[in-house]
């Protein structure tokens, strides 16, 4: 959901771009603090991932297509702040470079894409895999449901940027974003349990760098 | 006598190969637009946005390469090894100025 420059207006963007500012440049603070040697090669790694997965436009019913966000994904691995980094990278490139999402646009959708959902996802996770005694299960379940609500999320906050701007109602634009997007998430929940799944049974003490 | 391989596997080399096979399956990739777009298409509004300020590779292809699917994947190679150069570097500078 790359907002395109045009879907909103100048002052939701400039205020886009004043939260995604601020909550980078602490992030920069929060993450130069607890990062570790082992954690280097994962944020490479994430961003990497993350990227090349987006390219991946899964098909949903009703002609239309959706593709991993993956900010649970990164938020789940080294933690909220080193995940906004992470999304910002990838959205600044994908922005500049292949033209996918707007300039001006950008501090939105750096908020909707990765600052809002790596915090929703990673205290999501942090919530829901206590709950269960098997730990793979709830890792998986945990992942499962942070990736789903993230992306309901985003399109939710999407949706409400759309009607600040004047450009659609939100009484249209949020239950149209939302639903689309409960259908999308489906699949950012299915491909974010089987990545820690997979992760959990070949390298588990790669799901423990956010602690360090 | 075992010779021991100088150069260890990292586990991250390990993710990089996956992220390399994920792109080669980018030109399957679903055509149709994405949750955003469909709603901006059936509400009405797809009109009001517009056109990039400038382009570099739109549409995550290389240009001049006539064949798509190789445009593609070496669009999604490019970018995934800029990201991983971006993430890596941030990574090191961060760890540096914690120092």
């Amino acid at each position: 959901m790359h907002i395109p420059d045009g879907f909103i207006s100048t002052p939701v963007a400039a205020a886009g771009v004043a939260v995604a500012a601020g909550s980078i440049a602490y992030a920069v603070k929060a993450t130069s603090k607890r990062l570790g040697e082992k954690q280097i090669p994962m944020m490479g790694v994430l961003a990497a991932f993350i990227f090349a997965a987006q390219m991946l436009n899964f098909p949903i019913p009703g002609g239309t297509s959706g593709h991993l966000l993956g900010a649970a994904l990164a938020a789940i691995f080294l933690g909220p702040w080193a995940g906004v980094l992470i999304m910002t990278s990838v959205l600044l490139v994908q922005s500049l470079i292949f033209q996918d999402g707007g300039l001006l646009a950008l501090g939105v959708n750096v908020v909707n894409m990765g600052v809002i959902p790596c915090f929703v996802g990673y205290y999501l996770y942090r919530g829901v895999v206590p709950l269960f005694h098997r730990r793979k299960l709830g890792v998986m379940v945990g992942g499962g449901i942070a990736g789903w609500l993230t992306v309901v999320a985003a399109a939710a906050l999407c949706a409400v940027e759309l009607a600040l701007s004047g450009i659609v109602p939100l009484n249209v634009a949020l239950p149209a974003m939302a639903g689309v997007h409960a259908v999308i998430g489906i699949g950012e929940g299915l491909i974010t349990a089987a990545v820690l799944a997979l992760v959990l049974s070949v390298r588990a003490d790669l799901l423990e760098l956010q602690k360090a | 006598m075992e010779v021991k391989s100088k150069v260890k596997f990292k586990w991250w080399y390990g993710a990089l190969i996956l992220a390399f096979i994920l792109i080669t399956l980018s030109p399957l990739a679903s055509a149709s637009p994405d949750g955003l777009e469909k709603v901006a298409k059936s509400k009405g509004f797809i009109n009001v946005a517009l056109a990039p300020v400038f382009n570099v590779f739109p549409n995550y292809v290389i240009p001049g390469v006539t064949n798509e699917a190789l445009a593609t994947i070496l669009a999604g190679i490019m970018g995934t090894l800029i990201l991983f150069g971006i993430g890596y570097g941030l990574a090191r500078l961060l760890r540096a100025k914690k120092r």
